[in-house]
């Protein structure tokens, strides 16, 4: 009661006027409310004192005789992080993760297309046609950027709207740096620094924020060894193409039952390869040009919290679906415009894509792969987001597959995964393809930004050539072998 | 190696450093010196933490450690294990009291330990627990380590929560964890670590197993790598706790950026004569680090 009446009192001096109190004033202030609490004040604060030290002790001793406490963090990182289940687990959760995308994006992503390209298209057209645009500039507009940035937002968004959210969750529980801790290990055998893992984590999301995070990297060999290897986390970017080839190709070579799981397994299957790719050149560079110690760090494991989870879908819908689909549609729109000038424009018979197409199939057809794919990765060099638009524009094109009476260039109108397996088949893809296609998403020169980002880091010309070559070259080697021990198995 | 035995090596028994106190019986286990430097070169602990005992050869230091802990709790096997040294510390009940000082090298940092007389609190106005408090309140230790018994840790945890009442920058080492075990008491020192909102660290310094881990705790915290959010008590009734706050509102104003106001406060409220005389002279602004002083001396 006492206390009520004098705390306005005690604000005063010092709250109205900001005049500090002298030093009589503090202890005048002092002698006043020690009357106020009492005289027994030496025991009311021994006793807070050992309230809380006894609620403290007990939490953490257990005694003889007493069944252990339950601690629910030990408890998941004893299984999350031991040396038996760590990884198990760790391929699990994430096959669970993205078998939930491929199976779920099925349906948003048909109805997408069919909304923005079944009758988007057509109804532009007629919109054209009343506004009596030439042909050109309704084929530009239309045919090549419009319907890029269709196929961009239906092939992405859905999965998108589905992995962000679900990587965002395991992240905000605090797995992610458990992960960080499962792989310390090996990036420490690889000669490389622990704290790799951290930027690899990073990598998963984008590969320019993962180079960018390895300035918690003290040793400057260790840090180069990040930097280059960075590349081998599959970026936002890539994801898609992963998951649309796998379920398209991998998924589809089994019963509809099993689609799903095993085409999420492949995805996880590539996933880990860049890992242990990762880890690989790490070594190599180790024991090679970027030979040294290897520092240790202490990685302290965060409690686990359980997401906040509304708030986790929206920001990751805001922070990463729509950015990143943004960052496609920016990128795909100037493209789509090339690939259709490119489509259109003639040397003598054929179109300038059909001329280069050729030139590239050669080279393309020997690492498994075809000049479509080719020409679409160099397209694609700003953004691996629109790798797979390109491919698909790119093989209407050259297989002459039209839809609904369009010209050269149009995209074929395919809502479905059935009418999108249909083109791929008529560009003459097969399972080798599909298989080196996500090899060599996995496996290339890191996207321009990523490049840029690289440079500005190292300050180095040399280095930024390595990071952006090395992979394109490794990427090279890998789909040539995998096409020519396919083929030799094949018999063909 | 500074292991050297002492000249008047064999001295009577000193059950005040020592849980088991029997400090004779480590002197008669001890091997000769040249097998002890051998077997500490090879040990993994020492090639681990790249201790450089520097005895009392103290010339310049980086940092200051307080080593602080209530009396038997192994606080001196810390200090002797950590500088090399082999002395008893004088903090004998109700006699004068000497601060013991050693020095050591570590990552890099020389260091400056400085074994504060055993204590079971730091209100209480007696002698060890004067010098104790203030050392730690105006010595300004860059860390205040509080070597805790793992088997008694209720009792510990006054003193501890004392400390981080004063400084944030503390290491909890919880010593005699063989002890512990032996009773079959299970210490989770992550949880503790949560709770107390510092560095906790679970060592057997008698076998010098985990000094290695505490040092790296101490260089954490000196460098500011780590940095504690320590534990405040929260169990006082409401009339202290408005009476507290108060009074820490009017300090920050007269001492601005003191590092420990509510401790001061709870102080002042306790009438303690050191602290009230502190405040009268000023003193408080050398923890404030002004450079001139906020009030006029009384």
């Amino acid at each position: 009661m006492n206390a009520e009446l004098t705390f306005p009192a005690g604000r005063q001096p010092g709250g109205g006027e900001r005049v500090a109190p002298s030093a009589e004033a503090i202890l005048d202030t002092a002698r006043r409310l020690r009357w106020e609490v009492g005289g027994d004040f030496h025991q009311t604060l021994m006793e807070a004192i050992y309230t809380d030290a006894a609620t403290i002790a007990d939490r953490a001793v257990t005694r003889p005789g007493e069944k252990p406490r339950f601690d629910l963090d030990r408890t998941i990182d004893r299984v999350v992080t031991s040396r038996i289940w760590g990884f198990p687990l760790m391929i699990l959760l994430f096959a669970v993760v993205f078998w939930i995308t491929i199976t779920g994006a099925n349906v948003p992503s048909r109805l997408l297309a069919d909304l923005l390209i079944g009758q988007g298209v057509p109804f532009l057209h007629g919109l054209a046609d009343t506004l009596r645009l030439p042909l050109w500039l309704s084929g530009l507009l239309i045919d090549g950027m419009y319907l890029a940035t269709a196929w961009v937002v239906s092939v992405m968004l859905p999965p998108m709207a589905i992995f962000f959210p679900l990587f965002t969750l395991l992240e905000d529980f605090g797995y992610l740096p458990r992960v960080a801790f499962n792989l310390d290990n090996l990036y420490k055998k690889a000669g490389a620094h622990g704290k790799q893992s951290l930027s690899m984590m990073m990598g998963f999301g984008c590969n320019a924020a993962g180079v960018v995070a390895t300035r918690i990297i003290d040793s400057p060999r260790e840090r180069l060894i990040a930097i280059i290897t960075n590349n081998f986390a599959l970026c936002n970017g890539r994801w898609p193409t992963q998951i649309l080839i796998a379920s398209l190709f991998i998924g589809g070579m089994v019963s509809a039952r099993w689609a799903g799981l095993i085409s999420a397994l492949a995805v996880v299957g590539i996933a880990l390869l860049g890992v242990l790719l990762s880890f690989l050149v790490s070594l190599s560079l180790s024991r090679t040009v970027l030979k040294g110690q290897v520092s240790t760090f202490s990685l302290e494991l965060p409690p686990y919290r359980p997401p906040r989870f509304w708030q986790t879908i929206y920001t990751s819908v805001i922070d990463r679906t729509i950015m990143v689909l943004w960052r496609a549609i920016v990128f795909a729109m100037p493209a789509g415009a090339v690939i259709w000038l490119i489509a259109n424009i003639h040397l003598g018979d054929l179109t300038l894509a059909q001329h280069l197409v050729s030139l590239l199939n050669p080279v393309g057809l020997l690492i498994g792969l075809n000049g479509v794919i080719l020409l679409a990765y160099i397209v694609a060099i700003p953004a691996n987001e629109i790798v797979i638009p390109t491919v698909l524009m790119l093989t209407v094109l050259t297989t002459g597959v039209t839809g609904q009476g369009a010209g050269a260039g149009v995209m074929f109108e395919a809502n479905s995964a059935a009418d999108m397996m249909t083109l791929f088949r008529a560009g003459g893809w097969t399972l080798l393809t599909a298989v080196n296609l996500m090899l060599f998403s996995l496996i290339h020169n890191p996207c321009s930004t990523t490049i840029f980002t690289i440079f500005k880091e190292t300050g180095s010309r040399k280095w930024t050539i390595i990071a952006a070559l090395l992979p394109l070259l490794m990427g090279f080697t890998v789909t040539f072998f995998v096409a020519q021990i396919w083929r030799l198995l094949a018999g063909g | 190696m500074t292991l050297q035995p002492q000249p008047n090596a064999p001295q009577p028994p000193d059950y005040s450093d020592l849980l088991e106190g029997d400090d004779s019986f480590t002197l008669t286990i001890q091997p000769p010196p040249g097998d002890a430097s051998a077997g500490c070169t090879t040990c993994p602990s020492h090639n681990a933490t790249h201790l450089q005992r520097l005895g009392i050869d103290m010339g310049e230091w980086d940092y200051v450690v307080a080593l602080g802990g209530n009396p038997n709790v192994g606080k001196s096997t810390v200090f002797n294990a950590l500088t090399g040294l082999r002395q008893h510390t004088g903090n004998w009940p109700g006699k004068t009291v000497t601060r013991a000082e050693g020095g050591f090298e570590y990552g890099g940092h020389r260091y400056k330990l400085v074994d504060l007389p055993g204590t079971y609190s730091l209100l209480a106005t007696s002698l060890d627990e004067e010098v104790a408090r203030d050392f730690i309140l105006f010595g300004q230790p860059d860390v205040t380590v509080v070597v805790v018994d793992a088997t008694r840790l209720e009792r510990n945890l006054n003193l501890v929560l004392q400390v981080l009442e004063i400084t944030d920058r503390v290491v909890v080492c919880l010593n005699l964890m063989d002890e512990a075990r032996r009773h079959g008491l299970v210490v989770d020192e992550r949880r503790l670590a949560r709770d107390l909102g510092v560095p906790v660290v679970p060592t057997e310094a008698r076998q010098r197993k985990g000094l290695s881990e505490l040092l790296q705790a101490i260089d954490g915290v000196a460098s500011g790598r780590i940095v504690g959010r320590p534990h405040r008590i929260q169990s006082e009734p409401p009339a202290l706790k408005r009476a507290v706050n108060q009074l820490k509102t009017q300090l920050e104003q007269a001492f601005p950026g003191l590092p420990n106001a509510r401790w001061v406060a709870l102080r002042l409220l306790d009438g303690d004569p050191r602290i009230v005389e502190a405040v009268q002279r000023g003193e408080l602004n050398d923890l404030a680090a002004l450079p001139e002083p906020a009030l006029a001396a009384a």
